[in-house]
């Protein structure tokens, strides 16, 4: 923790620098407040809890339970804001999320079997969950951003949206949206990658055709749950979402907050694990999401989102899928070892991301907006 | 009361298999079966939880001709792929007519 402490601190000193004169960000302990939500807690929780052997366990049906709740919350919310969003504003970033879903596994693949030496199954694996999103991630972003206006707001309640938006504070809400775009494509590239391969003659034994994995994708619960909650949204409009927001959107911290408890102690067990995938992966999966979460801030401000939008396009790019891709990848990539792919998804780069790579991406999205300031 | 001799084949399989293993196991002519979700460990590790993924265990019962069928079918078609255990075992039913 603390190296998270020295991050939070290092923007906190960025902030007084850049904004001294205004006076705006006087009191920054709010931001570690923010930083140690109740959710990141939840999770180091889960990992302690793990390590000390406790018999705490979800019930069986709760993950699954919970991970409805959250992909239904995300996708009807996304949709409604998607509703009052023109396609002006949204083309621009769909197009640069689609890019960076497809971009992502090509050259994870690349540096995965140059690199690290692994085999083309292994590789194309773990290049999957590199492309696809992770929908938790995202809400954790979108929380650290809701957190950091609540708090700028509480130390300077005069600030203006504008100035709100030149701080990173607030983002697009048709955010959701991009998370859905991007949830399939770097699956799909990964595996594509995986059967074109000449070396991976294991694959000619293969039944389950292209086609096959294509349905698997696409009918998978949480392509349907975003993608058809999304359009349910965006149908609904306003007066439908006010309908389920006090289901949807007053109890998403709470539930995620639960979310991230199993999921920490899922990540606890596979801890273990770190010892026996090298420290290739251990790097790659810290490296990689700093220069896709830079790509993705890069490429948002190319788009013309916000500095807080495409922060949140950075965490996007970042974050490792693992829900969506590992069921994919045990269907069509059997061969691939879970060792390397959850462990390198949901034991380094989630909690790296939710930990220190939020405030990080933060503080690289005011450096890459440096000229708006 | 009168019993007729029949094989009980148990597969247990992961879990993201079921639906491509069931169909299979119909076109090559099993009348019915049993699942139930089951935890465990073995050479791959522990599978004991929703997000890294559960087992299945199925049961059907069979003749002793498609049985064997199911065996050479389960070891060519998903053995060099998939993790599974595959077991037989003979049971005295009643009411065979229904499993043939």
């Amino acid at each position: 923790m603390a190296s998270t402490t020295a991050v939070a601190g290092f923007i906190a000193n960025f902030h007084r620098l850049a904004f001294s004169k205004n006076n705006i960000m006087e009191h920054l302990q709010d931001f570690f407040v923010a930083f140690l939500s109740p959710m990141v807690l939840a999770f180091i929780l889960g990992v302690i809890a793990t390590s000390v052997k406790s018999d705490l366990k979800f019930p069986e049906e709760l993950y699954t339970a919970l991970t409805i709740y959250l992909l239904v919350a995300i996708g009807l919310k996304g949709g409604y804001k998607l509703s009052i969003t023109s396609v002006a504003d949204f083309w621009k970033p769909s197009v640069a999320a689609i890019l960076i879903g497809v971009a992502i596994p090509i050259w994870s693949f690349w540096i995965l079997r140059k690199g690290g030496k692994f085999d083309v199954v292994n590789a194309a694996a773990i290049a999957a969950h590199y492309g696809s999103v992770s929908a938790v991630t995202f809400a954790e972003a979108q929380a650290f951003h809701d957190n950091l206006k609540a708090d700028l707001l509480t130390t300077t309640p005069s600030l203006t949206d504008a100035q709100l938006a030149s701080l990173g504070a607030t983002y697009e809400g048709f955010m959701p949206s991009l998370l859905t775009i991007m949830e399939v494509p770097g699956i799909l590239v990964a595996l594509l990658i995986a059967r074109t391969s000449k070396e991976a003659n294991i694959l000619e034994s293969t039944r389950g055709s292209t086609s096959e994995v294509l349905r698997e994708l696409l009918a998978g619960k949480s392509t349907m749950l975003l993608v058809g909650c999304l359009v349910i949204g965006v149908l609904a409009g306003k007066r439908g979402w006010e309908q389920v927001s006090p289901f949807f959107d007053t109890p998403f911290r709470g539930i995620l907050t639960l979310f991230l408890l199993e999921a920490g102690l899922v990540t606890g067990r596979r801890l273990g694990d770190l010892k026996k995938v090298g420290a290739f992966l251990i790097v790659f999966g810290i490296v990689m999401p700093v220069l896709h979460a830079t790509l993705g801030i890069a490429l948002g401000k190319f788009a013309g989102l916000s500095l807080g939008g495409a922060t949140i396009l950075g965490v996007l790019a970042a974050s490792a899928s693992y829900i969506a891709a590992p069921a994919a990848v045990r269907v069509a990539l059997p061969e691939s070892s879970p060792t390397y792919y959850l462990t390198a998804s949901l034991a380094i780069t989630f909690p790296f991301n939710i930990i220190i790579g939020l405030p990080l991406y933060h503080y690289i999205a005011m450096f890459i907006f440096g000229g708006s300031l | 009361m009168k019993t007729t001799t029949l094989k009980l084949v148990t597969i247990i399989a992961e879990d993201d298999i079921e639906a491509r293993l069931v169909r299979d196991l119909k076109e090559l002519g099993v009348k019915g079966y049993t699942i139930v979700n089951v935890r465990g460990e073995g050479l791959h590790g522990a599978r004991d939880n929703a997000w890294e993924g559960e087992n299945i265990r199925l049961e059907t019962l069979v003749s002793s001709e498609l049985a064997d069928k199911l065996f050479e079918f389960l070891h060519s078609t998903y053995f060099p792929r998939y993790l599974m255990v595959v077991y037989m075992e003979n049971v005295e039913v009643i009411r065979a007519e229904k499993f043939l």
